[in-house]
């Protein structure tokens, strides 16, 4: 017997009585989504911007390497996107475009559809995430719902800069992924 | 409930050796309170000790023992949520008898509860002019859930401060760690020695920096811990059952 | 592994211990917070051990459904029954793709298979990604807590290892200068290495997809830059449908550190064009704990390590002191399963407070599994070895002084029912930093015979 088998006929041979796969309730939301959205992406360390902000960033000339997956940020893009993911290392700056975000924590849905290379929210040394303030969703039972079964090869909740607390429970943003999240509601 | 019904007096066996105040107490108590007491003479240990040890199927004699005591009450009281915690929920079943066993079962409450939720006691008169640190114990409080948890999500409740808080004078203290354990654990006490006492020491300091002049427990058994531990670093800090408390606060 | 010996050890560094304390206690308390801000949270709670439930009892066809549907996708999925054949069909795949470096992101079941070594020995280079397993990596040790592998560690100790390894200057002990050091170092082994592996925290059986969850985004760095993804799964790791997901997400890093959600939630359905997928499925054990029913449910952990938070014993006696890969309450109910004799101190390292599962997001009964697999060390031990520790136990609590008196008066009593090993012992462990209370004049019997009552 290969172990495919073997590992399935020791769970058969158990006969474990099935128990009912409970369904999920509707639950309540009363906080104001937008605010609350805000308020998680600050507490996650990410930060809010302004649209003009965002403008004066971009011609700050503080990002070099700058790639924008979105169409009206376009003209700031001076980064083709590359064949080889790896090539995006020198990138300063990406703006991409959310899905949709959720409310209570923050967490901005990315796809395959967005990315150009999936790499590319987590290389980029500052990343800029558009999202549609009618998208925002309360919860993450809502944001399946929304997702619904729709097919992509990989997606990504994104809530914040690339932390860590690995040092002495001491937060550091900016370990392996963008140093920095901002977060332009439209 | 009815004045006829009779209460069984189930006292912990260390709590029969060392702290027959803490019995005496009971006994007095439920007495002001309007109970037919009395205290069956031939009870002995519970078994939780053996079982908490590992050796659950070893108590079926004192568990049968136990059944046999107290059957013809109607309610059994013991001044311990840990050894009630034992009887109701890990005790062995006794082959044969479980019907017996299960009423039995229902009817062993924990002072406090049976004071809040069978005699419907919320309100007790009384003065108590100290200022007193409570010290949950963990098998009362998450195994009879005497006491709200600080980890759930739920209603803050806790069955000794609705008893208490209401005397004339006293002072309840805020701990800043409200449950944790105090390190007693039975036979973790000794096996697990330096830990044991370290976690007696941190609770101990919590209660001493809030200033409070007295610590209340439900349970003799930490509280023989923690006092073991205060009395031999010379802190002046007192100790009483709640038992004691009720009972000498009552008016 | 003897749990007492290597707590008291802990304990012996006064000021590391208390500071060890404090900082999980810190974690507990954000986690409460963060908890008690969702009003259903224990409805999620529930929720999250129903679903579970519905897992470990149909589990054979949610694997074969996982399978199926990730096949559909294009991963290619391997069975492994032990940690033995886990390794064996990971080297092979890199063999198969003359890989000599990787990089991983955590994953416990790794550990738990002990694969770096393995892989090591067949001169593999492994580089651990998540910054607290590199700094444990480097000093050869394994995680003391599976969210914060290097909790036991000050920085000024990882300032010293990080000057040897990465050259970063001596004495500076500033955790984001040390952190940019790793970020710099890490990013040379992201971009050179053709194979990543990672963990898995949920396998979805509906999509065939499934989610890694971190806060570095390590996980990601590694996997979209090289060529091939094997991501090791236990087979308990599967969820039925896509909308369990909500429910798990929103419990998960509120339980592990009291964030709303961890920051990177990446859920795989099917390799980038041109790369690979791989899936490990691994029993190594899991499907005997299935077996078992007392201990069923502890297979429902989603390895949030809350538990190790709140556990008072695991925050003052640290991680290593439990000698297994997952250490802390979870630890001591998922181990005796696995070595029975190896880990026989381990239920007993707990005084069934409570707090773990309490604590705990997917409702384990933690502390009463600790009181059953006591029943079953016992036994077992009584048959191999009676002077075993169980024994020494049991001895215990009346090994004291005052519990020896005890036994002078009504023990005397039970003493005909109760076994005889638990009714003496040499020892006075009791009376070592604890007096005894004051020996009254009497009993309460006594008392309550002499007011006239029979």
């Amino acid at each position: 017997m290969n172990s495919r088998e073997q590992i399935l006929s020791d769970i058969r041979i158990l006969k474990i009585d099935n128990s009912e796969l409970p369904a999920i309730p509707q639950f309540e939301y009363e906080a104001d989504i937008i605010e609350s959205f805000k308020t998680s992406i600050t507490t996650n360390k990410g930060e809010i911007i302004s649209e003009e902000a965002l403008m004066d960033l971009l011609e700050s000339g503080e990002f070099v390497n700058v790639y924008s997956a979105s169409e009206s940020y376009s003209k700031h893009s001076n980064f083709g996107l590359p064949e080889d993911p790896h090539e995006l290392k020198n990138l300063d700056l990406a703006i991409i475009e959310g899905d949709f975000g959720v409310g209570e924590n923050g967490a901005i849905w990315l796809d395959d559809s967005k990315l150009g290379h999936r790499v590319l929210p987590f290389i980029t040394e500052h990343l800029v995430i558009v999202v549609d303030k009618t998208t925002l969703v309360p919860n993450m039972h809502e944001a399946y719902k929304r997702i619904g079964q729709a097919h992509s090869g990989f997606g990504v909740f994104i809530a914040g800069p690339s932390k860590t607390a690995d040092i002495e429970q001491s937060l550091v943003i900016g370990a392996h992924g963008a140093k920095s999240l901002r977060v332009l509601l439209v | 409930m009815s004045i006829n019904k009779k209460v069984g007096l189930f006292i912990p066996c260390y709590v029969d050796q060392f702290y027959p105040n803490v019995a005496i107490s009971t006994l007095e108590l439920l007495q002001k309170l309007g109970c037919n007491v009395s205290y069956p003479m031939n009870q002995t240990c519970c078994g939780q000790p053996m079982a908490n040890a590992g050796y659950e199927r070893d108590t079926v004699a004192t568990t049968q023992h136990f059944l046999d005591t107290f059957e013809s009450f109607d309610y059994i009281v013991c001044p311990s949520g840990s050894c009630v915690h034992h009887v109701r929920d890990h005790a062995p079943c006794i082959e044969g008898k479980e019907t017996f066993q299960k009423d039995i079962q229902h009817k062993v409450y924990e002072l406090t509860e049976f004071i809040t939720d069978i005699l419907k006691i919320t309100d007790i008169k009384g003065t108590y002019p100290h200022r007193v640190g409570f010290h949950s114990s963990c098998h009362g409080q998450r195994g009879l859930r005497l006491a709200s948890s600080s980890e759930l999500n739920q209603p803050v409740f806790n069955k000794a401060k609705q008893l208490l808080a209401k005397f004339e004078g006293l002072e309840w203290v805020e701990l800043s760690r409200k449950d944790e354990c105090c390190g007693f654990g039975g036979t973790f006490a000794v096996t697990e020695e330096a830990l044991s006492v370290q976690m007696g020491k941190d609770r101990l300091q919590d209660h001493i920096s809030k200033d409070a002049e007295i610590i209340i427990g439900g349970d003799m058994s930490c509280i023989m811990h923690l006092s073991g531990i205060a009395s031999r670093n010379k802190q002046a800090i007192k100790f009483k059952h709640i038992a004691e408390v009720l009972n000498e606060a009552i008016i | 592994m003897n749990h007492p010996v290597q707590a008291a050890k802990f304990l012996e560094d006064k000021s590391n211990a208390k500071w060890h304390d404090e900082t999980l206690w810190f974690v507990r308390d954000k986690r409460d917070l963060s908890s008690k801000s969702i009003p259903e949270w224990e409805k999620l709670r529930e929720l999250a051990s129903g679903i579970k439930d519905n897992v470990l009892s149909n589990l054979d066809s949610y694997l074969v459904e996982f399978e199926k549907n990730a096949t559909k996708n294009g991963i290619k999925i391997h069975w492994a029954k032990d940690a033995e054949e886990h390794n064996q069909i990971v080297l092979s795949i890199l063999e198969e793709k003359d890989c000599k470096a990787i990089v991983k992101s955590k994953s416990i079941l790794t550990e738990e298979c002990h694969l770096n070594l393995y892989l090591e020995e067949n001169g593999v280079e492994v580089v651990d990604t998540d910054l607290g397993e590199r700094i444990v990596q480097f000093l050869n040790q394994p995680p003391s807590h599976i969210v914060l592998p290097a909790i036991h560690l000050k920085k000024e100790h990882i300032s010293e290892i990080f000057h040897e390894k990465l050259q970063t200057e001596k004495g500076n002990n500033d955790p984001y200068y040390l952190t940019q050091a790793a970020r710099k170092h890490l990013r040379e082994k992201f971009l050179a290495a053709k194979v990543a592996i990672t963990g898995v925290n949920f396998g979805v059986a509906e999509t065939g997809e499934f989610v890694v969850c971190t806060n570095e985004g390590n996980a990601d760095m590694g996997v979209h830059l090289a060529d091939t993804h094997i991501a090791c799964m236990g087979i308990e790791k599967l969820i039925p449908k896509r909308e369990h997901l909500g429910v798990f997400l929103r419990l998960l890093a509120r339980s592990a550190t009291g964030q709303s959600i961890t920051n990177y939630n990446s859920h795989f359905r099917s390799p980038s064009e041109g790369k690979e997928i791989h899936i490990i499925l691994l029993d190594n054990g899991r499907t005997k704990q299935l077996g078992r029913e007392k201990f069923r449910n502890s297979l429902k952990c989603i390895r949030c390590g809350a538990c190790m938070n709140t556990c008072p014993i695991y925050r003052r006696s640290g991680g290593y002191s439990y000698g297994s890969v997952v250490p802390g309450p979870i630890g001591s109910i998922l181990s005796p399963g696995i070595d029975l004799k190896k880990h026989s101190t381990l239920p007993f390292a707990s005084t069934l407070c409570g707090s773990c599962s309490d604590v705990c997001p997917v409702k384990i009964n933690i502390h009463e599994q600790l009181y059953e697999w006591r029943q079953e060390i016992t036994k077992a031990q009584s048959s191999i070895n009676a002077k075993s520790i169980a024994m020494k136990i049991a001895n215990g609590i009346f090994s004291t002084p005052f519990a020896y008196k005890i036994s002078g008066q009504i023990m005397r009593g039970s003493l005909k029912i109760l076994p005889e090993s638990v009714t003496y012992s040499n020892l006075n462990t009791w009376g070592k930093e604890r007096d005894l209370p004051e020996l009254p004049k009497q009993s309460f019997k006594d008392w309550y015979k002499n007011k006239g009552n029979e």
